[in-house]
């Protein structure tokens, strides 16, 4: 009798173990994330958005088609060699889709992820030709890439100008690093046709000191400054431009340079400042009662709950919405609850979030309609113009979002990736 | 005047006064090299760590806020409106001085007798525990450095000069931060006062004592474990002084720490045991590194001030092993 109840449930373990990896089906979208080192504010932010949203589709819907999402975390400290062994320690778990938040892990990546078939997402970051999908498979920098952040502020300024930059200096301060170089050709390309003079003036990693920059602008005198910065060089840029005076609204950063911890430590005079964003800005939207409903109050936030709404913040859940979304078009596709990294791809080439689903999803108006292909990785390139208002201490959209010239820039990524393609032997693939 | 020779002059000024920033943080280095022969790698972090505290209490944030609502659900975040700037800042002096006797207690006397290797990577371990532990302590947001210092151009100077040069070269006049100054007027005061207490004080001579030499200070009753209380603690207040001006222009958060790199450059060259090499080696590096970027950095693609201070300091390197005014390195047989 003993030996057949033990029998039983020798069997019972046995069905339940059997059964345990359907029960137990997960998304997995590791965060490769920073939130420590010299850019930790920014990146803790970002995490937190990211995070969050995952754990409202989790606590709310019950996850995506019914399959939770599982997001473990792995700290980079924006360290590129980290970051690879963040990849290589968390690929092995069913890893669908990668977001390193930084253009050196990103670059260093390309290849593996392409390998190993897990398609990676640097949205308005990394290698801007990556929008190529014929020849980058796996990468996505939807919905806008740099090049796209540079055009769409020279449309501004053309706006600003009745259409004509002709004359116009403009200097472009910039990080001295990949991701600061990226719209230099951009930029050079648009002079040519706009006629303005460009002078670059690079800054050294982290931008402490930028006496230099900055008596070097005094003496020049640029009708507008660009700003390519990160972390403290932000913050340093715009205290120096409101110490020489220089007039705020015709200092424009990208959107790496447009959060609340850039112009904070600068306090009124950062008031005008303004910076390319590519998603709204403020927390009034729908989605936020969720996030402080299942997740805030539930005490399941990742952070204090205290950058809720931040430029950043923001960034990380838009992020997260459209892995979301992507993971939840490759269900579709596929018809299975479980995903591979090949799989996911697909549902990333066939991403469209247009606006009825934007208000779906709480987010009405948050951002401009997506249509991801098999060749354009790179989705529609629009971003609009943000401006600090220091007094209210908050950043508004103040105009809406702009195209990018797609005749200069077009080009410009077909070039780049061509080159790519020759340099690692890849054969562009057809996309129908 | 030419506006050109007015520029490089524009030039000279700014990289004087950014020499006066790199001088604060090396003092702190010199400090304590000087009194017990460790070079502190942790003396960036340490200057944060002063810089978040400081803010932290004048703005009335709990300590380890996050920590505890983590750990209990509750929603702790300040406990009132802050404290004024002088109390914060006697406060914060407090909360250095207990950080040097807690260091003594539970780190340096268990290493007495190590090897500077040794202690060398002691330092390492004490920066990236006090940035982890600054972050426990005050989060890792960018908070906003405000102890009521002016900031921004100097609109007298830029009146004064802006008629120096000639009619119709429409400049603008010569450009120096207030900040600026008031920073070279704290080191100039900092430099006087750290001369005066070393020098005519008791426990400023033992510290010379204990600097010359350990084993013949203990013989004479000298307390080193006090000695090295009081020089980490006077080695926290000066990192409380650069985390401040350092604050003023970036925001007190976790790059703040790197400031240590620019200080390296002005230690080589100014010697690792002399206070007026901090400021000497300061004040070369800050000119001449704004000399090679306004006359060089443009050919060679800019951004030249971080590696050209470095090769100027092995250049001095070169022929004053010991930096220019380091103690002279003998070595007998």
């Amino acid at each position: 009798m003993k030996l057949k109840k033990i029998g039983l449930a020798l069997l019972a373990a046995g069905v339940l173990v059997t059964a345990m990896p359907a029960a137990m089906a997960e998304l997995t979208f590791p965060m490769l994330s920073y939130r420590t080192g010299p850019y930790g504010p920014n990146g803790t932010e970002f995490a937190d958005g990211y995070a969050d949203y995952l754990t409202l589709v989790n606590e709310r819907d019950g996850g995506v088609g019914g399959v939770k999402i599982k997001a473990p975390e792995c700290e980079t400290a924006y360290n590129t060699e980290k970051g690879v062994e963040c990849y290589e320690s968390t690929k092995g778990q069913g890893s669908l889709i990668y977001q390193p938040l930084s253009t050196g892990i990103t670059y260093q990546l390309i290849p593996k992820v392409t390998s190993d078939k897990i398609p990676m997402h640097s949205m308005g970051y990394g290698r801007t030709s990556a929008a190529d999908g014929k020849v980058f498979e796996y990468i996505f920098n939807y919905p806008a890439n740099y090049w796209d952040g540079a055009s769409v502020i020279i449309k501004h300024l053309l706006d600003e100008n009745k259409g004509d930059l002709k004359g116009k200096k403009i200097a472009l301060i910039y990080h001295n690093s990949a991701y600061g170089k990226e719209p230099i050709r951009t930029l050079e390309e648009l002079s040519k046709k706009h006629g303005y003079t460009l002078k670059t003036i690079p800054v050294e990693h982290p931008g402490q000191e930028q006496k230099s920059q900055w008596l070097e602008i005094r003496r020049d005198n640029p009708d507008y400054v660009v700003m390519w910065g990160w972390g403290v060089m932000n913050q340093v840029a715009i205290k120096e431009a409101g110490n020489i005076n220089f007039p705020m609204d015709k200092f424009i950063g990208i959107w790496w340079a447009g959060s609340e911890n850039d112009v904070r430590p600068a306090g009124e005079a950062a008031n005008g400042y303004k910076a390319a964003t590519f998603h709204g800005v403020g927390s009034d939207y729908p989605v936020f009662k969720d996030i402080q409903k299942y997740v805030k109050d539930a005490g399941k936030a990742a952070g204090d709950g205290k950058n809720i709404g931040t430029v950043l913040y923001n960034r990380g859940l838009y992020a997260a919405m459209l892995a979301v979304e992507a993971a939840a078009t490759a269900q579709k596709m596929h018809n299975t609850k479980e995903l591979t990294g090949a799989q996911m791809r697909d549902g990333m080439e066939n991403l469209k979030v247009d606006k009825a689903r934007l208000e779906a999803l709480g987010l009405p108006n948050f951002a401009p309609e997506i249509n991801v292909s098999c060749a354009n990785h790179g989705g529609p390139g629009l971003a609009a113009i943000q401006q600090w208002d220091a007094k209210e201490g908050k950043w508004k959209l103040i105009t809406d979002f702009i195209a990018s010239d797609r005749e200069v820039i077009d080009p410009l990524i077909a070039e780049d990736a061509a080159a790519f393609a020759k340099e690692n032997n890849i054969t562009p693939r057809e996309c129908k | 005047m030419s506006p050109d020779l007015l520029n490089v002059l524009e030039v000279i000024l700014n990289g004087l006064m950014a020499g006066i920033m790199y001088s604060l943080v090396a003092l702190g280095f010199v400090l304590i090299y000087k009194a017990s022969g460790i070079f502190n790698y942790a003396q960036g972090v340490m200057a944060l760590f002063a810089a978040l505290t400081l803010v932290g209490f004048q703005t009335g944030q709990v300590p380890f806020a996050h920590v505890i609502n983590a750990a209990f659900g509750t929603k702790l975040d300040t406990w009132g409106p802050g404290l004024p700037t002088f109390l914060a800042i006697i406060l914060t002096m407090g909360v250095m001085v207990l950080f040097a006797y807690l260091l003594e207690r539970l780190v340096l006397r268990h290493m007495v007798n190590q090897a500077p290797i040794i202690l060398f990577m002691t330092t390492i371990g004490l920066a990236y525990f006090m940035e982890g532990f600054g972050d426990l302590m005050w989060g890792a947001d960018v908070k906003t450095m405000d102890v009521g210092l002016p900031s921004g151009g100097s609109t007298w100077l830029e009146s004064v000069t802006a008629g120096w040069a000639a009619e119709g070269s429409n400049y603008r006049g010569m450009y120096i931060d207030v900040l600026d100054l008031w920073a070279a007027g704290v080191a100039i005061v900092l430099v006087i006062s750290l001369t005066l207490f070393s020098q005519y004080t008791k426990t400023g001579r033992a510290l010379r004592a204990v600097a010359d030499d350990h084993q013949a200070a203990l013989t004479v009753g000298i307390s080193l474990r006090t000695i090295w209380i009081i020089v980490w603690s006077i080695a926290g207040f000066v990192a409380l002084v650069a985390g401040i001006m350092w604050g003023a222009k970036s925001g007190v958060q976790f790059s703040l720490s790197l400031i240590a790199l620019k200080a390296l450059p002005v230690l080589i060259l100014g010697g690792f045991t002399s206070i007026p090499g901090a400021i000497v080696g300061g004040l070369i590096i800050g000119v001449g590194e704004k000399l090679f970027e306004y006359f060089i950095g443009g050919m060679i693609g800019g951004a030249t001030e971080n590696w050209f201070a470095y090769v100027l300091a092995l250049f001095f390197l070169m022929f004053r092993p010991q930096g220019l005014f380091g103690d002279r390195i003998i070595e007998r047989v």
